[in-house]
This record gives C-alpha cells, sequence and structure tokens, in this order.
C-alpha cells in the first residue's frame, strides 16, 4: 500500500465519518462546523481524481460561501431553537427507523451494483484517454468552458443571476410575500 | 492510482449519509445538508468519471457547474427557510404544512 492509497483512504474515512457526525449531531451549531471537515476532505478526494481546479471551487464556494451562508441563516433564525431541539432527542421515533431502513436498503443496493460492475469490460473504459498528472486541466477547463461547453455556460450565468435577485426579493425585510 | 469504484463506493455512502439526513431530521437547515451531501456525492461521481475523459472534459466541466448550481439553490433555500422562521417561528418541517396565509 502506497502513500497515495494511505492519504486517500484516511480523507475517505473522514468524509464518511464526518458525514456521520454532521447528520447524527443534535447539536446544529456543532453539525455545521462538522460540515466544514466533510467538504475540505472531499476537496482533497477531487485532487486524487486529478480535479485540482474543481477542489479549489468546492473549497471557495462551500467553505467561503455556502458555510457562512449558513452560519448566518443559523444565527438569524436560531433564538428558542436550541432549546427546542433537546426535547425531541429522547426518544426513537419510528419515522427515523424508516429513514434507517431506506438508507441501508439503499446503500447496499448501489453497493452491490458497484461491486458486480466490472469497469475495464465497459466499452467507454476501452477508448478512454486518461487524464495525466503533469497536464493543466485548469487551461483545459478554461478552453472546454469558452468551446464546447459555451451554452451551458451562459444559461448558468442567467440562471445565478435569477437565483441572486429571488433570494435577494425573498430575504428583503418587509416583504408582503 | 486508485480505482473508480473506490470513488463510486465513498459516493454511495455520502448519497445515503445525505439520504438519512433528508428523511429524518426536523430542522429545515440539516435538511439542506443532507441535499448538500447528495448533490457533493454526485460531483465526487463526476470527477472520478471525468478522470478517464481527457478530450471532451465533461466530467470536470458539469462538476464545476453543479457546484455552482448547488452554491445558487443554498442562497434561495436559506432565504425560504428565515421567512418560513419569521412565518411559522420554527424550522421544523413536519411543522410547517400550510402554504397559505
Amino acid at each position: 500500500m502506497g502513500q497515495e492509497q494511505i492519504i486517500f483512504y484516511f480523507f475517505a474515512a473522514s468524509v464518511l465519518i464526518s458525514a456521520l457526525c454532521v447528520v447524527v449531531m443534535k447539536n446544529l451549531v456543532r453539525s455545521i462546523f462538522l460540515f466544514f471537515v466533510t467538504l475540505f476532505s472531499l476537496a482533497a478526494l477531487y485532487l486524487f481524481a486529478l480535479a485540482d481546479f474543481i477542489a479549489l471551487a468546492q473549497v471557495v464556494i462551500y467553505a467561503g460561501g455556502v458555510l457562512v451562508l449558513m452560519l448566518f441563516a443559523f444565527m438569524l433564525s436560531n433564538r428558542e431553537l436550541l432549546n427546542s431541539l433537546k426535547p425531541t432527542a429522547s426518544g426513537f421515533k419510528i419515522n427515523h427507523f424508516a429513514g434507517i431502513l431506506i438508507s441501508l436498503l439503499f446503500l447496499f443496493i448501489l453497493f452491490t451494483v458497484i461491486i458486480k460492475i466490472d469497469f475495464n469490460q465497459l466499452d467507454w473504459m476501452q477508448e478512454r484517454v486518461p487524464i495525466n498528472a503533469s497536464d493543466n486541466t485548469t487551461h483545459q477547463i478554461g478552453i472546454h468552458t469558452m468551446t464546447t461547453y459555451l451554452l451551458p455556460f451562459e444559461i448558468l450565468s442567467v440562471f445565478l443571476m435569477m437565483a441572486l435577485i429571488g433570494a435577494a426579493h425573498l430575504a428583503r425585510r418587509g416583504n408582503k410575500a | 492510482m486508485i480505482p473508480i469504484s473506490h470513488f463510486m463506493l465513498i459516493s454511495a455512502g455520502l448519497f445515503c449519509i445525505g439520504l438519512y439526513a433528508v428523511l429524518t431530521r426536523r430542522n429545515a437547515i440539516q435538511v439542506l445538508i443532507g441535499i448538500e451531501f447528495m448533490i457533493n456525492a454526485a460531483v465526487l461521481n463526476f470527477v472520478a468519471f471525468g478522470r478517464y475523459d481527457k478530450i471532451s472534459g465533461g466530467g470536470q466541466m458539469f462538476a464545476l457547474f453543479a457546484i455552482v448550481l448547488a452554491a445558487a439553490g443554498v442562497a434561495v433555500a436559506l432565504a425560504i427557510i428565515l421567512n418560513v422562521y419569521k412565518y411559522f417561528k420554527s424550522i421544523n418541517p413536519t411543522k410547517t404544512d400550510t402554504l397559505r396565509d
């Protein structure tokens, strides 16, 4: 087992364990801060798939934007939430059991499918052109954005503007809606 | 070189954790975090497959698009959560059961 494998499985374990902690944690502040750990470890996993620009975007957008936004919403909506969460912590509800059952069954299905596939036999895997570690993927992404994927890129920019205006309108003070 | 099936196993686990959060949490922000986990699992798959697709680069491009879409979704969802809190004084999804005034 080489150095690469050890680091990869360390980050994989970190992703799964911290995600599980985020989900079971009753304390919302702790769960949001553990979400940081999950996102950073995921960015490390993206690096192992040779997607350095995606990893950087993950850190900037999620850790820089989404998490701050979540903390902000949490602070604004949370006066009595912390107290009201504690009584519900006791007791194992029937809908918890159903949720656990559904997720475990789904996990089982996904695992059996993934383990059964022999990836090297697939057609598209035969004619693959893998990315090398020395390739400049950021350069490639820039070229692709302006050529092959120009239409999705433009649609995305319009969509982002819509989302921004919508969010600003929804969060406006004295909104009658 | 890490085999692609290991990436897929990790993303399957992450997806199911997100599914569990969406199904059982009683706090809208944690439900939102569950949705983010599911989106991130999809992005991990995109990136893992994109490693074998140097010519068209579809995996990495759509991973980038998915991250941006998720961020926009979070902004709108949090604005809605704040409004729901203002109106119902609670962000428990099971208690917010009317759309009208």
